[in-house]
This record gives structure tokens, C-alpha cells and sequence, in this order.
């Protein structure tokens, strides 16, 4: 159940987010994780709002989006569906695959309002990036 | 991968870029924005950070993962025997409760920094990080960071190690790397441990837990061995010495990034 601190990691990165833009209120979170990341999708909801509480996103959803495992082949070259713990080349049987979907533990998304701007007036292009540690 | 230059988009999650740029908006002033960044990057740059520290100091760090009972302390004790004349080691341990297993490492002469965690299932970065402050890396060759007993919610977090090793026991049955895919596809090396009950529990099939092992993509080597009786011990002994020597070798410049096993032998 390492699902909490995940959960506060994301309101963590979603604080920043919201520093950034500018917000005023974050309405939606959208987050992408692979099976193999470690992480459940189910508990990961669970912690959401434990995590939230009292932050910019107390009233904000969260829409975790659950990505497949799919390796790429090193010895016949093709990407296929794979099981979590069965990460063999769906086509030819090998091992030698490489992950190319499924361990991503991501914020990919946050819907917000911003502060005083209404609905006009286009926003900073900023990298979401800029000026994090 | 990075946060910055795009390696971040994966076959996976390619259609979660918000289309049409990475800020959309709609009539009733809601804004999206794409951000695309690690849930656990504030761990990742902690643990960036204590691997600079080791680096500096030409120490290589060991993350030691496993369920509980599989066996840690005991490789560590036994490790620290035959190791200790050569090189100089410290051990980080971290468990829910107690200082038992510092306590343990201690009477075999070595420094141990016990971390308690808690109702906290794993370490993470920071903690690593607050035990590093009591700790002095000058003239250590070797830290050990014994994690907690689990499974599952350690391997997904980076500590800044340079290795990390994963410790199936005999007991527990040859199939948990299929099941438990996220720590072993974490593994740099595997060391199937209490091989000396192999005997008693022979439903536990060494080239069974190999084979899962490989359906998890990883080329990781797997070795056997009892801390015990010591069966096995020299090969484990040798892959850690040449893993020492390769940490004192390598460049401080490349602190940031971790590096290639010293020894990658791909099975077939």
C-alpha cells in the first residue's frame, strides 16, 4: 500500500502545476499508469482524496487512465500485447523484448480555472516544467 | 527517462498528449494543461542527489530488496565476514520497527544506520537521504541499504542506488517472479537464497524460477546460494567485487546517471 504516497506526490506535482498556471482551481486530474508500474489504479483512488484534503485540489477529480503492456521484439522486430509478469514477444515467443508501454506512473493532464482572467485572453505558454528543483 | 525533451511519450501513453498543444481551452474559461511528468519525481531527484553522494565518494550503494523472512540480514552477516579485511562497508536498514537487524550488523563490527519507517511499507529517496546525513562515506567502499521486507511497493522507488538486488528464498516457491513482475523486472541481480533447504522443499525448481525470471525481459543474472553453509557464496562474493572495483573506477562526472552493470552476461 505504497498507494498513499504516490497520492501525496501527486498533489505535490499538481501544486506546482497550479503555481505555474496560475490556478484558481483545479477541476480534473488525468493520470496515466502501467501495471508495471507498481501502482493500482483502485488504491490509487482510494488515497486520492486522503491526499487532497485541504489542497488546491480537495475538489478536484482524478481519471486514472490504465495503459497496456506492449513489448517490441529484439530478434523479429514486431510489438505485441504482454501479460505483466509474461513480457515474451507475442509473435515469435522470445525474450528478448523491450517495454515500450505499461511501467509509466504519469500526470499527464490537469484541467483548471485560472485566477481573474475569466475567459479571455490566452495563457503563457509556459513549460510545466520550468523552474521545479 | 526525462521530464523535458519528449522521451517521456510512450507508445502507451502518446493519445494522453492533449492534441492541439500542451494548453487547450474551452468557452467556460477550463484550461488543460499537459504535463507528462513522473508521479515520482520529486523521489527521483532526492535519490539523483544520494547518487551523486555515493559517487563522489567512490562508494557503490546496494539496494537489498525481498519479501520479509527471505533472508537479508543473514547474506549481509555473512557478507560482511567474508568481505570485511578487504573492504570498508556500512549497512542502512530499514524496518517498520525495531533496531534487531542494525543490532545484528553491528556485532559483526560494521556500521549500521537503522531507519524505522513506521506504518511506511518502503523506503523512498528521502529517507535514504536523512541516513546519509549520519553517515560518513569517506574511506567506506560499500554501502548496503537493506530495505523493508516487501515485495511489491520498494521497487518502485529509487533510492540512488547503483544496484539493486532482489532475494527469492526457497521457501517461498520458484513462480513470484511472475508474480511479482515490478520488483524482479527491477533487479539487477537475483540471488536465489536458503538453497540449503532446496532438498527438503523440492518442489522449488531453480530453472523454473530462471525461466520466469527471463519471461520478464531482464537478462539479470540468478545466482544460488546459502548464507548458511556458505554454498554458493563465492560466486555472489566475485560478481560484488567486481561491481566495487568498476564503482571506484568510474568517472564522478557521470554522478547523475547510473551506470551499466560491470558484468552483463546475456543468457541465451
Amino acid at each position: 500500500m505504497h498507494e498513499l504516497a504516490v497520492a501525496q506526490a501527486l498533489i505535490e506535482q499538481v501544486g506546482i502545476v497550479a503555481r505555474q498556471e496560475n490556478a484558481d482551481q483545479i477541476l480534473v486530474i488525468h493520470v496515466g499508469i502501467g501495471p508495471l508500474s507498481g501502482v493500482e489504479a483502485q488504491l490509487l483512488e482510494q488515497a486520492f482524496p486522503l491526499a487532497a484534503a485541504g489542497s488546491i485540489a480537495a475538489a478536484a477529480g482524478l481519471v486514472v487512465e490504465q495503459l497496456p503492456v506492449r513489448v517490441s521484439c529484439r530478434q523479429c522486430g514486431r510489438v505485441s500485447d504482454a501479460l505483466p509478469g509474461q513480457l515474451v514477444c507475442g509473435s515469435c515467443g522470445d525474450w528478448h523484448t523491450t517495454l515500450v508501454s505499461g511501467d509509466e506512473l504519469q500526470l499527464t493532464r490537469v484541467e483548471l480555472t485560472r485566477r481573474g482572467d475569466g475567459t479571455t485572453g490566452a495563457a503563457p505558454a509556459r513549460a510545466a516544467n520550468d523552474g521545479v528543483r | 527517462m526525462c521530464d523535458t525533451c519528449g522521451c517521456n511519450v510512450t507508445h502507451g501513453n502518446a493519445h494522453l498528449v492533449q492534441p492541439g498543444g500542451k494548453l487547450a481551452r474551452t468557452d467556460d474559461g477550463r484550461e488543460t494543461v499537459s504535463v507528462l511528468r513522473n508521479l515520482l519525481h520529486a523521489n527521483d531527484h532526492t535519490a539523483a542527489h544520494n547518487r551523486e553522494h555515493f559517487h563522489r565518494h567512490a562508494v557503490l550503494a546496494i539496494n537489498l530488496m525481498s519479501s520479509p523472512g527471505a533472508g537479508k540480514t543473514a547474506l549481509l552477516e555473512a557478507t560482511i565476514d567474508a568481505l570485511k579485511d578487504k573492504f570498508s562497508m556500512a549497512v542502512i536498514e530499514g524496518d517498520l520497527e525495531t533496531e534487531n537487524d542494525a543490532g545484528r550488523i553491528r556485532r559483526h563490527g560494521v556500521e549500521a544506520i537503522q531507519i524505522t519507517t513506521g506504518s511506511a511499507c518502503h523506503l523512498d529517496a528521502h529517507m535514504v537521504h536523512d541516513a546519509l546525513h549520519h553517515l560518513d562515506l569517506a574511506g567506506l567502499d560499500l554501502v548496503f541499504i537493506e530495505n523493508v521486507g516487501n515485495l511489491v511497493c520498494p521497487a518502485s522507488f529509487d533510492l540512488g542506488q547503483h544496484r539493486n538486488i532482489t532475494l527469492l528464498s526457497v521457501p517461498e516457491g520458484d513462480d513470484k517472479p511472475a508474480k511479482y513482475p515490478v520488483m524482479f523486472r527491477a533487479a539487477d541481480l537475483i540471488l536465489l537464497t536458503k538453497s540449503d533447504l532446496l532438498p527438503v522443499l523440492d518442489d522449488f525448481r531453480p530453472e523454473n524460477a530462471r525461466r520466469h525470471v527471463r519471461e520478464l525481459a531482464t537478462a539479470a543474472p540468478v545466482f544460488e546460494l546459502s548464507a548458511k553453509t556458505g554454498a554458493g557464496m563465492d560466486e555472489w562474493l566475485a560478481w560484488l567485487h567486481r561491481e566495487i572495483t568498476a564503482a571506484e573506477q568510474r568517472p564522478t562526472d557521470h554522478a547523475a546517471t547510473p551506470a551499466t552493470p560491470a558484468t552483463t552476461p546475456v543468457p541465451s
